[in-house]
């Protein structure tokens, strides 16, 4: 018997005994539907958390005082427990490193922001120009903190604010003042929204120093530092740690992150619980492939008298073997192809429901969702194809 | 029957010449239809050799004894066993098919066959949109496509009335006139007479042979 032949006629028989066929292909399905739409879930969120993460910087290694205790905490949360300040003075020698391509150093406080007769708490960040690059930030209008000019007195509004103070536009240019100092805005940032509980919508940023003389301090929150590539990030944290080691008279008080780890930790988590999942969802695929064999068999004994039939005619068990794999083929095929279109589809309207997840199905896992579909219904066909290869042909024709 | 073994067939010392038309009748259990399946290589004897073609096929292997059936048998039985998926025209193409023959020949020989065995508007029709004499007249077209030494008929008008199943067996012998040889199992002794040669059989024993 002809391949062509072997694969029509059961195709054939598939398609004769239709609600079955349609039960089986549908529990294979369901079962690739889920493999394919729960990695995608899994993986969208792994997307969107290292998503989160990469948007605040790239190759961002972030440098704070004091060192970072076992016990646990924020280090450098508890100002009293620094040691030694980072001073500007610091962070401009972290600056002349060679793997260092730009820093900004950080200040952060609240203070009070009046202008248009309106009144309002804000978040004031004190930095430098290099600090819209290396956080990613844009800009809606104007300009922001000009590069060596960074003692006048300008001022960059979040979104939000400016919405609040100036709703009839014309921003660029008003004079604000904040607590006892009077600033000029330059520019007002593009809506980001919140990213690593900072809502840069809702806070202000002046240079350095005049932070520093408004938050009346010598000392630095944070520096942030980028790397030059990715390569870099780990000699240059390195050398942050000697160079401050060497400023704070050997005393090494600084902690120094990276972004890089961070990210590293989150992502081999939320890998650890797609595929987790994924297993689960591949337990129902091996549910289906029972379900192909059970059916199978019963084809077989329905069909007793059939295969008598066609080795009275002819055909050597090989054939008749053949005949049962091919079908469970077609259904694992057809149940395969339908739950990869499914899983698809699922994925697609979970990213139209939740914009922000990144739901695409990962290609691994389609096609693992695929392969398994194939290999269970294959590996459950081989019993009944090989019990109805070894029918007796006389009792079979007989129906017994 | 507990332990007892069954003998169905002993001491059958049987030839049947290329071209014959031969009948066995007996009671039920008396060995004909086992005699039969022994000639059509569905079954095995426990001991002693068949002949075929002047080649012994007693031993030959699953897979030869299979080309055998399809090459040299044709049969033909009561309750027609066709494939209640497949049209006339498919069911009779299936020998074909086993034997791996081109598309295009298969075609031209199912449209031959359709044809003498006045199927051709029946050809699309699946067993069930059959009657009864239409779907025995698909299994002897199907038996015979490949032109089969040996046409073994079990009660082949068993499940026919009187009138159908005179015409069944007018085609079957008119097969025979054509040169093939023709192996007949019933209970009519009607039928049985009109064979050349007339076999009896009795637990499993052949208890006589008439020219």
């Amino acid at each position: 018997m002809k391949l062509r032949d072997t694969l029509q006629l059961s195709f054939n028989t598939v398609t004769s005994y239709r609600t079955r066929s349609l039960l089986i292909i549908l529990a294979m399905a369901l079962g690739v539907a889920a493999v394919v739409v729960l990695t995608a879930l899994g993986d969208g969120a792994r997307r969107y958390v290292v998503g989160k993460f990469s948007s605040i910087g790239t190759n961002l290694i972030i440098v704070l005082p004091g060192r970072a205790e076992t016990a646990g905490g924020f280090p450098g949360a508890v100002l009293a427990q620094t040691p030694r300040d980072l001073t500007l003075e610091d962070a401009r020698f972290v600056g002349q490193l060679s793997q260092v391509k730009r820093y900004a150093p950080l200040n952060v406080g609240v203070v009070e922001l009046a202008a248009a007769g309106r009144l309002r708490e804000v978040t004031v960040l004190g930095s430098t120009a290099d600090l819209l690059p290396i956080r990613h930030m844009n800009l809606a209008q104007g300009s922001f903190l000009a590069q060596g000019a960074e003692y006048s007195a300008q001022i960059v509004l979040g979104a939000k604010i400016a919405q609040e103070f100036f709703p009839h536009g014309n921003v660029i240019g008003q004079r604000v003042r904040l607590g006892d100092r009077r600033f000029l805005v330059s520019g007002v940032l593009a809506i980001q929204g919140e990213s690593m509980g900072f809502n840069s919508d809702e806070l202000v940023i002046i240079p350095i120093d005049h932070a520093q003389a408004l938050f009346n301090t010598a000392s630095l929150f944070r520096i942030l530092v980028e790397a030059r590539s990715r390569g870099d990030i780990e000699s240059a944290k390195e050398a942050i740690r000697d160079t401050l080691k060497r400023r704070h008279d050997g005393e090494d008080d600084v902690t120094v992150i990276t972004q890089d780890a961070v990210l590293a930790t989150f992502d081999r988590i939320l890998r650890a619980l797609t595929l987790g999942v994924a297993g689960i969802a591949a337990i129902s695929l091996a549910v289906a492939g029972i379900l192909v064999m059970n059916v199978m068999l019963v084809a077989v004994s329905q069909r007793t008298s059939e295969i008598g039939l066609l080795k009275a005619i002819g055909a050597p068990s090989a054939d008749i073997r053949l005949l049962f794999f091919a079908e469970a083929l077609w259904l694992s095929l057809a149940g395969a192809a339908l739950g990869f279109v499914l899983g698809q589809f699922g994925s697609l309207l979970i990213r139209l429901a939740y914009p922000q997840l990144p739901a695409w199905p990962p290609m691994w896992a389609s096609l693992a969702g695929v392969t398994i579909a194939f290999v269970t219904g294959i590996l459950a066909s081989l019993l009944p194809a090989a019990r109805a290869a070894q029918l007796d042909p006389v009792k079979a024709l007989a129906g017994r | 029957m507990g332990d007892q073994e069954v003998r169905a067939l002993s001491g059958i010392n049987l030839e049947i010449a290329s071209g014959e038309y031969v009948s066995l009748m007996g009671p039920s259990g008396s060995g004909k239809t086992t005699l039969l399946n022994v000639l059509g290589l569905l079954d095995r004897p426990n001991s002693g050799r068949y002949e075929l073609d002047g080649k012994d096929v007693t031993d030959l292997s699953e897979v030869e004894q299979a080309r055998v059936r399809r090459e040299k048998i044709g049969f033909v039985f009561q309750s027609f066993h066709l494939v209640p998926r497949l049209t006339a025209a498919e069911n009779i193409e299936l020998p074909l098919m086993l034997a791996g023959t081109a598309l295009a020949e298969r075609k031209a020989r199912v449209d031959e066959t359709l044809l003498s065995f006045d199927l051709l508007d029946r050809a699309r029709h699946r067993p069930a949109e059959l009657s009864g004499g239409q779907r025995q007249r698909v299994a002897i077209a199907r038996a015979t496509i490949l032109r089969p030494t040996i046409l073994l008929a079990d009660e082949p008008t068993g499940n026919l009335d009187h009138r159908i199943g005179a015409e069944v067996m007018a085609l079957l012998e008119g097969l025979h006139h054509a040169g093939a040889t023709l192996i007949l199992v019933t209970h009519d002794r009607e039928l049985g007479a009109r064979a050349h040669r007339r076999i009896a059989m009795r637990d499993g024993e052949i208890v006589a042979d008439e020219r």
